[in-house]
């Protein structure tokens, strides 16, 4: 019994928080290694993308919940998603016009492109800043819960409880879906697959006929379409306030990196790895523990960081994986 | 006139010339070699012929057309095909996707291209779904060479395509090219392995310092010996 209930402990805590977390991460760090794919240079705007395209997702739901639209027992900001994600396409692709483009025109270096990018980065955060504010904003409805706490108890007699808020669920089931058009579209699609060549090898691609602005068009829009669902999960999941989006790109960027830069599949696998080692190591262990080892009653709390420490856990992942695997753990670029 | 005429080609990529009123010539259905010494402007001169190179003077004419002003891309849609010497494929793609994305700007259907090209190269079929980045560097050249083939150009330029590979596979390679000559498409190309490339030449291109050196049929060449003692070791 007490092995079940540490179990249930670790699955309620660590395993459930951070398979949604995980996801959220994968989908922004897919945007950020897309982008460094195709565009080669690595996008510091991303987190504040996020921000811009959640932003518009929460006005629209508002707009639909005065409007007295729902979606029965899903949120709301679901039926508002696809016009976030086409909101800020226009954004990027108008960003891209306007600034990237003169860049690619005189074949900046990578790190130049980069710190474009902070600045667009900085006028992206005002922006969005003034269209919503800089207040915490909860805008889930819906059903809360798929399985509550009190249900779980009750049916399965452990003292331990499990929760899986729906919006974990809408998270991973999400997460999924898009992840998995987006392998068949770059698979399967002549698009597709004229942007996997784009990436392998520009010159070629040019040679081949492949047009440059389609792909570099394409890159950015499903990049704000990857930024505007993760973005809109991660606020349904918490919440949505400007600075915590800014905040995100730390975790996104370490995703991306560990999962070797440029290579969609590590952003998935890089995004699970820094999700799981934030949640476990800020966890506070004790009651695992002392469900575990009969008599063990510790002093401490057995958090190994405190959760305003999250960041660390990220930090020293990337410099790990820089120093050691600069390429990723599967095959990326190189920074 | 040739089917590829490229006369009196002079330019650079910067402020001085590398090329020297330097002409190319190549009928259809034949294959023309260029060589020469290191430095003699071989690989420039071939991508003076595709467009990557601003002429300041000359003119280069495909099938009686002037494209003189054309850009690489509108010249391969004129029918010119490029392999270039390196980072001639899409590593992290697979052989089959590689041809496709030969064929990128082809809207007819292209399997009957691509059966051609795995006739011609079967160890292609056998590898179509391996990415091109784990092959050999022969069959890697395949790739390269079937990838060009895949528009159905009239004209195939290749850069050094034995460049690195063993003399077992330079001559396998060498008897492909001969193939793809024999189906009427005309070749041009450049070779380090001049010795090798001669003798299957119906033209020969002696290049020195950007300019025309010696000009005769691949035989002509070979039984030159001024050439032999210059150019081809003895």
């Amino acid at each position: 019994m007490d092995i079940l209930n540490a179990l249930v402990a670790i699955l309620n805590y660590v395993v459930v928080p951070a398979t949604a977390y995980g996801a959220q991460l994968a989908l922004g760090a897919l945007g950020v290694t897309l982008i460094y794919g195709i565009l080669r240079f690595s996008n510091f705007a991303h987190g504040d993308t996020m921000a811009f395209g959640t932003a518009i997702t929460i006005l629209i739901t508002w707009a639909l919940q005065s409007a007295g639209i729902g979606f029965g027992p899903l949120p709301t900001a679901l039926i508002a998603l696809p016009f976030g994600i086409a909101a800020t396409a226009l954004l990027v692709l108008g960003t891209d016009k306007i600034v990237y483009s003169y860049y690619r025109k005189v074949r900046a270096a990578p790190v130049v492109l980069t710190m474009v990018s902070v600045g667009v980065m900085f006028l992206m955060n005002g922006l969005t800043r003034l269209l919503i504010g800089v207040d915490e904003i909860k805008f889930a409805d819906g059903a809360r819960f798929l399985i509550s706490a009190q249900e779980f108890k009750k049916a399965t007699g452990l003292a331990e409880p499990l929760a899986i808020r729906s919006t974990q669920a809408i998270t991973v089931i999400t997460a999924a879906i898009v992840v998995a058009a987006l392998f068949w579209f770059l698979a399967k699609t002549r698009t597709g697959k004229s942007m996997r060549a784009f990436s392998d090898n520009e010159d070629l691609a040019l040679l081949s006929g492949i047009n440059p602005s389609r792909v570099v068009a394409m890159t950015w829009i499903i990049a704000a379409a990857l930024a505007t669902i993760a973005g809109t999960l991660y606020g349904l999941d918490k919440s949505f306030k400007a600075f915590n989006y800014f905040q995100l790109l730390l975790p996104v960027f370490a995703a991306a990196i560990v999962g070797g830069l440029g290579n969609p599949l590590g952003a998935i696998a890089g995004g699970f790895i820094i999700a799981y080692s934030e949640v476990a190591v800020t966890y506070a262990w004790k009651k695992v523990a002392m469900y575990l080892i009969p008599g063990f009653q510790p002093d401490s709390l057995l958090q190994l960081l405190s959760t305003e420490y999250k960041f660390a856990v990220s930090f020293t992942i990337l410099i790990i994986v820089l120093l050691f695997k600069p390429t990723g753990l599967f095959k990326g670029k190189s920074v | 006139m040739s089917f590829l005429d490229a006369s009196s080609m002079t330019g650079g990529y910067g402020a001085a010339d590398i090329l020297h009123d330097c002409t190319l010539k190549v009928e259809k259905g034949q294959i023309a070699v260029i060589v020469g010494p290191n430095g003699a402007g071989k690989s420039t001169a071939m991508k003076a012929v595709f467009g990557m190179l601003r002429l300041r003077a000359g003119k280069v004419t495909l099938d009686g057309d002037d494209i003189t002003a054309l850009s690489p891309q509108e010249r391969v849609r004129k029918g010119m095909g490029f392999v270039p010497q390196v980072n001639n494929v899409f590593p992290t793609m697979s052989v089959e996707e590689n041809l496709e994305m030969g064929a990128f700007i082809r809207t007819d259907d292209f399997r009957d291209t691509m059966e051609q090209v795995y006739d011609l190269f079967p160890i292609l079929r056998e590898k179509r779904f391996q990415n091109a980045g784990e092959l050999s560097g022969g069959q890697r050249q395949q790739v390269a060479v079937g990838r060009a083939l895949m528009t159905k150009p009239k004209l195939l330029m290749l850069d050094e395509p034995t460049a690195g590979v063993s003399p077992i596979v330079m001559d396998e390679l060498f008897d492909r090219i001969i193939e793809v000559a024999r189906t009427g498409i005309s070749i041009l190309m450049v070779e380090q392995n001049a010795r090798q490339a001669l003798e299957i030449a119906d033209m020969g291109y002696v290049l020195v310092q950007g300019a025309n050196r010696y000009t005769d049929t691949g035989a002509a060449l070979m039984a030159d010996p001024e050439v032999r003692r210059t150019f081809l070791g003895g």
